[in-house]
């Protein structure tokens, strides 16, 4: 379920816009379950946008962001065509990635 | 005790009565920004594998379940909901029919599939709620239609208005203390009234929904629920009559609205 993204790549003039929704439960660590037991901490540490193979944005992400997160990111360049790839890291060791091309 | 409940009330009265002006159409503003990423995307998606998955001792899927357009037809099945099943001679909301296919077709235990319909904190969606999700969405855009053919159904209706005017419980609420005006609110979100068409018609066209500050899809049987416990009511269960009697009332009352689900709340 975990590791899903929905990306949507768009060329506006000279700037390539990225929309990503990412599936996520971002759990803090501080909020405890039905029982009073303490949900573990589970949320992205580390994002990253790519076109092509080239990083346009890498970022370090906390507890502090919401479950299926969404992230909207706007770079220079870019061609209908190029693929633009989203990948993120969490703190429990996984993975998550997705790819789109430009529109 | 008499007049505290009196006091209770008008402290309700005077809550619900706060005028719209605050809102401001904000949380329009934010729908229109977000409609397109709405999360409900990746339910949806669960919601189909699970309907093709294999499950249960019958090692089934529920590509045989009838949701009375007969088996396997899930597009614009839900807009019919409650409705009256000859097989189990019961009105039935989507959720008790889901429960019903998964006991028979696919062997599974009822105390198994009924234990945790919706999920608690902590979880990251439930069954029940990917498949009514998904079913919602099959239903998109088509008219909200519930039979009322049948007998039963009918029954349902006047059961269903009538435990929506009913008032109990420690603050002597019924749901049309919250849902019986139009155009109040309570705290910032608008109440609508589930007594006319465009109300209603709102408010089942749009459930399920993503709910942003829980970061979950919410069912219509989990939102009647919550209310309940807002009334500080007893536990409405799942596929209960009361439930369905409520969801009826609701869904004729809404009947020739759009299917809009799955929607996005705060």
């Amino acid at each position: 379920m975990a590791g899903r993204i929905k990306i949507r790549a768009q060329k506006k003039g000279d700037v390539t816009e990225v929309k990503a929704l990412m599936r996520h439960p971002m759990e803090t660590g501080m909020r405890k379950d039905q029982a009073g037991d303490p949900i573990p901490a589970h949320f992205i540490t580390e994002v990253a946008v790519l076109h092509g193979d080239q990083p346009v944005m890498q970022g370090h992400w906390g507890a502090a962001v919401s479950a299926n997160p969404f992230l909207g990111v706007r770079f220079a360049g870019g061609e209908a065509g190029d693929t633009v790839r989203v990948v993120w890291t969490d703190n429990q060791g996984g993975t998550g990635e997705g790819e789109t091309t430009i529109r | 005790m008499k007049k505290r409940n009196l006091g209770f009330t008008w402290f309700v009265a005077w809550l619900c009565a706060a005028q719209l002006a605050a809102d401001d159409g904000v949380f329009d503003q934010y729908r229109d920004l977000m409609g397109d990423d709405n999360p409900a995307v990746f339910v949806i998606d669960e919601g189909e594998e699970l309907w093709f998955a294999p499950q249960g001792p019958e090692s089934a899927t529920l590509e045989a379940c009838d949701l009375g357009l007969g088996p396997g037809v899930t597009s614009g099945a839900y807009v019919r909901f409650p409705r009256y099943f000859a097989d189990t001679d019961a009105v039935m909301d989507l959720e008790s029919r889901l429960v019903h296919c998964m006991t028979t077709i696919q062997g599974r235990d009822l105390e198994t599939v009924t234990a945790k319909p919706y999920s608690l904190r902590g979880d990251f969606g439930t069954e029940m709620e990917a498949l009514v999700t998904w079913l919602a969405a099959e239903s998109e855009g088509a008219t909200i239609a519930p039979e009322q053919t049948h007998a039963a159904e009918r029954a349902m209706y006047s059961l269903g208005e009538e435990i929506f005017f009913y008032r109990a419980g420690p603050h002597d609420f019924s749901c049309a203390t919250c849902h019986e005006q139009s155009g109040m609110r309570i705290r910032l979100q608008a109440l609508p009234d589930l007594t006319s068409h465009t109300g209603a018609a709102e408010a089942w066209g749009s459930w399920p929904a993503y709910r942003i500050s829980q970061g979950l899809v919410r069912t219509m049987g989990w939102r009647l629920r919550d209310c309940f416990r807002q009334q500080r009511w007893p536990e409405l269960q799942m596929g209960s009559e009361a439930s369905i009697a409520l969801q009826t009332y609701m869904a004729v009352n809404a009947a020739g609205g759009v299917m809009t689900a799955p929607g996005l709340k705060r």
